[in-house]
Parts: C-alpha cells; sequence; structure tokens
C-alpha cells in the first residue's frame, strides 16, 4: 500500500479535527478533536516510520500518546474544575482574559 | 612636610571637618560641633601659616590629578603655591578661626547649631579652594561651591520666608556671575589654549594682540563674575538682603571673604587685565561708582547690618577699583585691613542686635555705650579704621591705594577725588551708626540691660516683617548672646580689635613695604608692578589727606547725629534725595521691572501657549492618542473566545503551509 | 488484501472523526472517537507497528476515553448549538480554512514534494514493531525521552488531582463561584444554575 494514502487520511483527520476545533462550543468535545489531531500526528509517524524502516517514528508515536494523556487528564481536572464552580461549560461565555 | 602638603592640609583641614561634622551630626553634642569646626579652621591656619614660612618667594604648582584623559583638556586638580593665594589664605583662615570661636558663643541655643558649622567649614573650604585653585577649572568649583554655602547660610534660619528669599536672590545673581566666568574662561582658553594659570599668562602676550576684542571680552565677562561675587553695581542687591543670614554668616561671608573672591580673581588674572586695559577701566570704573552708590545709601538706611553691609560693598569698591587699576599690593593691603575692622565691626554689631532682642532697626536703638563697653570699644575701634584715621589699618591701606592711583595719573585722577568723597561720606555713616546705637537716650532695651537683665521679646518675631516665629529649628535660637558676657566672643573680637589696630603698621610708606615685596612674585613682569610707585612724601600726603577728610566725616556725623543734633532737620530739606537714596537708588525695582516681570511673562506665555498647546496637546496628547487608538485596534483581537485564537492560529497555519507550497 | 483491510480501516477512522466533530450530544461524540480509535489501531496494525496499535487501543482507547468518558458523565455538556455569542462568522471561516489546509497537504503529499518517497516503504527488518524491540530502545537510545516521559505522567496526575479537588474550609458549603467574586454577570441568563447539572435535574452539590 503506498504511503500516500496514509498520509492524506492523516491530513483529512487532522483537518476534520481543527474543524472540530474551532466549531464546538463545550470544551471537552474540543479536547476531544484535540486528541483526534494528535492521533491525526501519531499516525503520520508511524506511516513514516514504516517507510524508513526507523523505529523512530514509533517511538515518537509512543511519547505523542504519553503527553496526550497528560494533557487530557489535566484539561478535563479543569473541566471539572470549572463545572465545581458552577461556571458555565461553554468556551465562549468563559472570556474573561479579554482586552 | 613640604610646602604643597601645607597647601593641601590647609584645604582639606576644613573639609574633613564639614564631613565630620556632617557624619556625626545626631551622634555627638552640639558643644562638640562646635569644637570640631573650630579646631579643623584652626589646624588650616596653622597650615597656611607653614606655608607662608616655607614659600620662599617662590610659584609652586602642586597637581593631586589629571583629568586631561577624560576631558581632552589640561584640567587639573591643581593647587597653585604663590604668595597672593598664601596671603588669601592666611586672611581667610585666620579670620575664619576668629569667627568660628565667635560663632561657639553666639549661636548657642540654636537648634541647627551643628548644621551651621558645617556649613561654615564647607565655605571656608570652597573659599580656600578658589584661591588655591591653579587653573580656571578648579576657580569655577570653588566660585560656584562658595556660591553654593552662601546660599545655605543665607537661609540657614530656613523657616523665614524672607530669608528664604534673600538666599535665592543671592544664588541667581550668583549664577549669572558663574555664566560670566565660564564665558570669559571660554575666550581666553580660545586664546591660550590652556586652562592653567601660570601657562596662561605666559602664553596670554602672544596669543593676544593688546586690546584684541576676544580677550576684552573675554575679560569684561570675567569681570560680571567678579562683580556678582563682589556685589559691585549693577548685580550688588543680594548682598543687603544678605543680611538676613545669622550675624556670623554676615561677618565671614559679606564683609571678609566672599566678596572679596572677586578682587583676588582680578588681581590673580592681572595679566589678562594688564593686556586688555579697556576692561581694567571697566572694573576701575564700576568700582568707583559702586564706592559712591554705597556710601550714599548707606548714609541713610536704618538698619544696623545693613549700614555695614553697603559699607562692604563700599570698600569692595575701593579694592576692585584699585586692582583693576593695577594697584595690587594696595588693594591686598585694604582686602586684609578691611577684613580685619568689618568681621570686627559685624561681631559688634550682633552683640547690640542681641542685647536689643532681635531687633536690627537704628531707630530703636540708643545709650548702649554704658552697658555695653566692651561691645563700644570694639565698634569705635573698627569705626575708625573704617573711616582711615591713623593709626588704626583702614589708614594706611584705604589711603595708600588712592596715592598709587593718583600716581597713575590721567583720567584716574578723578577716580581719586570721588574716591575721597567715598571716604568722607565713609565716616559720616559709619559714626552715623555708632552716634545712634551707642550715644543718645537709652532705649528700653538698654535700660533693662543696664539692670544686669538682658532683654527678650515676649514671643519671637522677625524683625523684617514682624511675623511671629517660634524658637524651633528653622528659626533663631531663644537665647541671645552679647560680648560682655560670652568668653568665646570677646576673645573673637578682641583679637580682631588688636589686629584693626596694628595691621597696618605693615605697610607704612617709606619705612617697611612688606607686603608689596612679599607680592612680589606673584606679580612680577607687570608692569604697573614695578613702576607705579609713589614717593614716600606723596604718600604721606596723600594718607594726611584722607584722615583729615575722616576727622571731618566724623564731625559732621557728630553735628547731625550726636547730641542737639539737627538730623530729621536736614532730612527734611533733603527728603527727595533722601528718599532716593533710602530706596537704594531703585536698583531692586529697575531690575524688577527689566528682567523680572518679562521674564515671568515669558514664563506664563510658555505655559499657556507653547506648553498647553504644542507640548500637551499636540506632542503629548497626539502621541498617547495615536497609542490609545492603536491599541484598541490590537485590544479587538483581544476577544477572550477561544475559538478565535485558534482560528487564527489555524488560518496562520494555513498561510504558511500556502506560502512553502508556492515558494517550493 | 491489504488495501481492502486499508479502506476499511479508513473510511472507519474518518467516519469515527466526523462523528465526533458533528454529534450534538458530548457522550456521543466520547463514543465516536472511541470508534475511531480502534480503527486506527487498526491502520497502524497494516504499518507493522504492532505495540503501538496495542497501546492505543489498551492506553488510549482503554484508559483515557475511559477518564473522557466518567468526566462527561459527571459534567454533562448541554449544548446551545453551534449557535452564540461568537457568531456564525467564525464557523464559517474555521471551516473553510479547515478545507483549505487539507487541499494544501494533499497537494503536499501527493504531489512533486514527497517524490523521494518509496511507495512501498522499507524492507521488512525482523523485529520491526515487536514489543521487544520498542523496549530496547526505550531503555537505550530513548531513555531520556522514556525517563521525561515519566516525570511528565507524574507531574500531570499531580496536576490534575490539584485542579479538581475540592476546597475546603470555606466559610460555606457552597463552593464560591469566580463570577460572583468578580461581581461580573457573564451568562444572559438571570439564573446561572440552568448552565449546569442542576438545571437539568442532576445531583444537587452539598
Amino acid at each position: 500500500m503506498s504511503l500516500h494514502w496514509y498520509l492524506v487520511v492523516s491530513a483529512l483527520i487532522f483537518c476534520i479535527g481543527a474543524g472540530g476545533v474551532l466549531t464546538r462550543r463545550n470544551p471537552l468535545v474540543i479536547l476531544l478533536c484535540l486528541e483526534l489531531m494528535l492521533n491525526a500526528a501519531n499516525l503520520a509517524l508511524v506511516a513514516f516510520a514504516r517507510a524508513h524502516g526507523d523505529m523512530g517514528g514509533q517511538m515518537f508515536a509512543l511519547m505523542v500518546m504519553v503527553v496526550a494523556a497528560c494533557e487530557v487528564a489535566v484539561g478535563l481536572g479543569l473541566v471539572v474544575a470549572l463545572y465545581r464552580r458552577r461556571l458555565p461549560i461553554d468556551v465562549d461565555e468563559l472570556r474573561e482574559l479579554q482586552g | 612636610m613640604s610646602l604643597t602638603t601645607y597647601g593641601w592640609l590647609v584645604l582639606i583641614f576644613p573639609l574633613a571637618g564639614a564631613v565630620l561634622i556632617g557624619l556625626t551630626f545626631k551622634a555627638l553634642p552640639q558643644r562638640v560641633h562646635g569644637a570640631i569646626g573650630t579646631l579643623a579652621i584652626f589646624l588650616s591656619f596653622l597650615s597656611a601659616l607653614a606655608m607662608f614660612f616655607e614659600l620662599d618667594d617662590r610659584q609652586v604648582v602642586s597637581v593631586a590629578w589629571d583629568y586631561a584623559s577624560t576631558v581632552g583638556i589640561d584640567a587639573q586638580l591643581a593647587i597653585l603655591v604663590d604668595p597672593l593665594s598664601t596671603l588669601m589664605c592666611l586672611v581667610v583662615a585666620g579670620v575664619s578661626t576668629l569667627i568660628h570661636l565667635y560663632s561657639v558663643a553666639y549661636m548657642g541655643g540654636d537648634r541647627g547649631y551643628s548644621r551651621f558649622f558645617a556649613y561654615l567649614n564647607f565655605f571656608v573650604f570652597s573659599m580656600l579652594l578658589l584661591v588655591l585653585a591653579a587653573n580656571f577649572f578648579l576657580l569655577i568649583v570653588g566660585w560656584a561651591f562658595v556660591g553654593a554655602a552662601s546660599y545655605l547660610l543665607i537661609s540657614f534660619w530656613y523657616r523665614r520666608t524672607t530669608a528664604t528669599s534673600a538666599g535665592i536672590k543671592a544664588f541667581v545673581i550668583n549664577v549669572l556671575g558663574d555664566v560670566g566666568l565660564m564665558l570669559g574662561t571660554y575666550f581666553v582658553f580660545k586664546g591660550t589654549g590652556t586652562l592653567d594659570f601660570l601657562r596662561t599668562f605666559e602664553t596670554v602676550g602672544t596669543s593676544f594682540t593688546e586690546n584684541q576684542p576676544e580677550l576684552v571680552a573675554g575679560c569684561i565677562l570675567l569681570l560680571v563674575g567678579a562683580f556678582a561675587k563682589s556685589a559691585q553695581v549693577p548685580l550688588h542687591t543680594w548682598l543687603p538682603d544678605a543680611m538676613e543670614g545669622p550675624t556670623p554668616v554676615s561677618a565671614l561671608i559679606h564683609a571678609a571673604t566672599m566678596v572679596t573672591a572677586g578682587v583676588y580673581l582680578i588681581a590673580r588674572l592681572h595679566p589678562l587685565f594688564e593686556h586688555a586695559p579697556d576692561a581694567a577701566a571697566v572694573g576701575s570704573i564700576i568700582g568707583c561708582a559702586t564706592l559712591l552708590i554705597a556710601a550714599t545709601i548707606g548714609l541713610t538706611v536704618t538698619d544696623l547690618k545693613r549700614v555695614i553691609a553697603y559699607s562692604t560693598m563700599s570698600q569692595i569698591g575701593y579694592m576692585i577699583m584699585a586692582v583693576s587699576s593695577a594697584v595690587y599690593a594696595a588693594g591686598m593691603f585694604h582686602l586684609m585691613t578691611h577684613a580685619f575692622f568689618k568681621a570686627l565691626l559685624f561681631m559688634a554689631a550682633g552683640s547690640v542686635i542681641s542685647a536689643m532682642g532681635g531687633v536690627q532697626d537704628l531707630d530703636k536703638m540708643g545709650g548702649f555705650r554704658k552697658v555695653m563697653p566692651f561691645t563700644f570699644a570694639c565698634m569705635v575701634i573698627g569705626g575708625l579704621a573704617l573711616a582711615g584715621i591713623p593709626p588704626f589699618a583702614g589708614f594706611f591701606s584705604k589711603d595708600e591705594i588712592l596715592s598709587y592711583m593718583l600716581d597713575r595719573g590721567g583720567w584716574y585722577v578723578v577716580m581719586v577725588v570721588l574716591g575721597y568723597l567715598g571716604a568722607f561720606l565713609t565716616a559720616i555713616y559709619t559714626f552715623r551708626m555708632i552716634f545712634r546705637a551707642f550715644f543718645g537716650p537709652m532705649s528700653p532695651e538698654a535700660e533693662e540691660l543696664s539692670h544686669g537683665h538682658l532683654y527678650h521679646a515676649p514671643e519671637p518675631t522677625n524683625p523684617a516683617t514682624g511675623e511671629v516665629e517660634d524658637t524651633d529649628v528653622g528659626f533663631p535660637g531663644p537665647e541671645h548672646h552679647i560680648a560682655e558676657r560670652a568668653g568665646a566672643m570677646k576673645v573673637a573680637m578682641g583679637a580682631l580689635a588688636v589686629l584693626a589696630i596694628v595691621g597696618g603698621f605693615l605697610q607704612i610708606p617709606g619705612i617697611t613695604s612688606a607686603l608689596h615685596d612679599f607680592l612680589e612674585p606673584t606679580f612680577h613682569g607687570s608692569r604697573a608692578y614695578e613702576e607705579i610707585h609713589p614717593s614716600a612724601g606723596a604718600e604721606w600726603l596723600g594718607l594726611a589727606i584722607g584722615a583729615a577728610i575722616g576727622l571731618a566725616g566724623i564731625f559732621v556725623a557728630w553735628r547731625i547725629y550726636g547730641k542737639g543734633g539737627n538730623a530729621a532737620a536736614i532730612q527734611e530739606r533733603f527728603s527727595g534725595l533722601h528718599r532716593f537714596f533710602v530706596n537704594k537708588w531703585y536698583f531692586d525695582e529697575a531690575i524688577d521691572f527689566l528682567i523680572v516681570r518679562p521674564a515671568a511673562w515669558l514664563g506664563r506665555f510658555a505655559n499657556s501657549t507653547f506648553e498647553r498647546v504644542f507640548v500637551n496637546g499636540a506632542l503629548v496628547g497626539g502621541s498617547t492618542g495615536a497609542v490609545r487608538v492603536l491599541s484598541a485596534a490590537v485590544r479587538g483581537i483581544q476577544s477572550g473566545y477561544l475559538r478565535y485564537y485558534a482560528a487564527l492560529l489555524l488560518v496562520g497555519l494555513t498561510g504558511l503551509g500556502a506560502y512553502f507550497l508556492i515558494s517550493a | 488484501m491489504a488495501e481492502v483491510f486499508f479502506f476499511l480501516a479508513a473510511i472507519g477512522a474518518v467516519a469515527g472523526a466526523a462523528g465526533t466533530v458533528m454529534l450534538r450530544d458530548a457522550f456521543y461524540s466520547v463514543l465516536a472517537l472511541v470508534c475511531h480509535l480502534i480503527f486506527l489501531a487498526m491502520l497502524f496494525l497494516l504499518l507493522r507497528a504492532e505495540f503501538v496499535a496495542a497501546a492505543q487501543v489498551i492506553v488510549y482507547a482503554g484508559a483515557v476515553m475511559v477518564l473522557y468518558v466518567f468526566v462527561v458523565s459527571y459534567v454533562g455538556g448541554m449544548q446551545a448549538g453551534l449557535r452564540g455569542p461568537a457568531g456564525r462568522g467564525i464557523r464559517i471561516v474555521s471551516v473553510l480554512f479547515a478545507f483549505a489546509l487539507f487541499v494544501e497537504l494533499t497537494i503536499a503529499l501527493v504531489g512533486s514534494g514527497l517524490a523521494a518517497l518509496g511507495t512501498e516503504g522499507a524492507d521488512y527488518q525482523a523485529g520491526f514493531g515487536e514489543p521487544a524491540t520498542v523496549g530496547q530502545l526505550f531503555l537505550t537510545d530513548y531513555l531520556v525521552a522514556f525517563e521525561v516521559a515519566s516525570l511528565l505522567l507524574l507531574i500531570a496526575a499531580v496536576g490534575a488531582v490539584i485542579l479538581a479537588r475540592r476546597r475546603t474550609g470555606t466559610p460555606t458549603a457552597r463552593e464560591i463561584s469566580v463570577t460572583e467574586i468578580m461581581g461580573r454577570r457573564s451568562l444572559t441568563e438571570a439564573d446561572e444554575t440552568q448552565a449546569t447539572m442542576l438545571g437539568q435535574g442532576g445531583p444537587r452539590p452539598k
């Protein structure tokens, strides 16, 4: 299977994720879409690893997964904290950091 | 120790005294500060004495630091030890020691006692720096410091508005003189290329032609500096107001030392003035004018210290006239004797003012002769010396100037005649002062003193305006000290009285010319110094005329102001003239009209038009407005929406990708 | 054969991604993402990254997504739809630029940019993608990354606990709202509890 296809799929998933980040208002869903983008990157990395025969891509992909897990933990912690303080769970409402 | 070491010690002791007093301001008691101050100046005087004994008719320059590498011109931290500076150091340090001693007793009870001694020491340091400077650079530094010290001391009682205004006035006029001094230095430097005195004197003949406009301009600017410092017309208006300072300050700064700085300047820079006779002529004329104007004003003012101040102005006029007319030795001689008897007069005046409870008005004084004998004796000695009665000091010095000038001939003769007229007026106003204060019916304060009780006002007031004060720091202290009761004051005044009596014997015509010979190394090469020399007979004639005029003046004063005098009637007859003199020839009003008002108008105009419209409006307002608009625009991007930011990221990423795609 | 599996997995992954983005309910989005992750694991297997695929399923789909499920259950996610104060403009712009980005990337990938890439991939080496190889590499060539990753996980865990804990010692049992402290009303509705689970009849906070 030609490598191009995997990369195109990766690009497609990345752009879908990007669109989702921009369009959704629920922070949880935004984080999910962020996961999509990270997974797309993982796919690209693993594809290139296969292409070059270099395991480095897969190691990198594992690292990305670790980072994604950490980011999810912290991000969800923030959302829970928001919920606890009765703040609206809507990124359009949480806009106090403005000029 | 070598000669130049003594020279540096002369400078270091007062500076160390000032710094020490300043650092231990709260730590040590007041008396100790008084002792430190006096001791510092006394040590300085001893060093000056050592300098005198080691001098051996030399002119030695000692360099401590060379600034040339940073500044690019030959500016050096250097002192010049030669007869002229040694003489000045001796006079300054000697008289200062006595005045410090006087102040130890006189300023007792004042809350600012320690500050006073620190300032006095600083002043003495500055004055010594000025006279010991070996180049224009240090001269200007010393000049400026002296002005600053004068300001600090005039406004010593800083909560009195009259005192602070007087201090500012003195400082502003002094700064005007500083500017003149610096510009004059520039002109001279441009021609000779060196700041050092000795090198300048060597090259002035070759760098400038006789009466070359640049040299004349430079010398006249230097004269402006001298006139401001020495209170000559028209820059004299600060001196009478400077009497707001405590009496020791008046004695030291405005009689003996600071105001003589101008005389010293002209004497020191005599080669320049000899090569620019036009400038020297200006100096002579102004000196002569001042001596007459001040004498006429002194006839009419009623404040005791101001009479003595105008007397100072007049006598400095003599000195300026002398040194501008190349009569150097006599001028410096008069400087020395004047320091003695003028300081003595001020000290005695301080004693009288203390007895009056702070009041300085001659009209309110009377009859102190019997109750304050010591003060009276000192005042009379000083007055006789000032009037030029033999054998007191003034007799020898003042009339020597006039006889030397007469020997010069030409149009100087006119000034000699005016000088004798001035001497006549001097005798009159001096003894007017003495007769008013010490003779006549006893004032209430004198009555109290005769019962052994020193008068104290029920509540302290400003003698000039009558405002009520208190005796805390910033105002005079509650105690008043008179010479009869304070030992330190007696010693100081006694020493000066002795000097006023015997000081003149340094230069008895035909018998000794000690000062003239002593100063020879400084002035050698000056044609005038060698050539102008009246015969002993001519000198004695001049002295005799002076003595006669002085006695005549005393007699006139006795007739008018003594017992059964018709002072009031004369004042009536010459009321217009009297008014003119009492208002100080309207100099203050003229300066206010010509200079102060236009300056104030300019300031108001600048504020209302230029400042408000242009600076505040266009520059400040415009720039802030522009920034505000721009930042408002930028702030729009910070909407707070997370999605906006993410969108910006994506747009940027897309743009970057497009760029790389296209460029590939 | 590989092509069939590839297309299956690819279509599934894209479908899952689309579902994540477009489904209204947050819970359904999570489930869609789980699907997506499984299909992605299939793609990894096709690329001979066995360990990565296994990690994807166990760690990502198994642990991380479970965390998501818990939080989404707790928080909920009432969505007022795509309309909101940010406006329609942002939606159109973002979709447009996402599409533009995709186009660019495709051009870059399929076009001349990557011509140097061999289409079939490198020769097969023994142990490529096996856990043993991964483990060995982690402990030799990528040791620093390994250690730093563990440190990162520790920090993230601690951070998450601190962020989400209940504040003890408040004067009232009720949590203090930052909005109240700031004194601003950021909601258009008068009743702010509508935005929380309370408004939906969920459990009351203590």
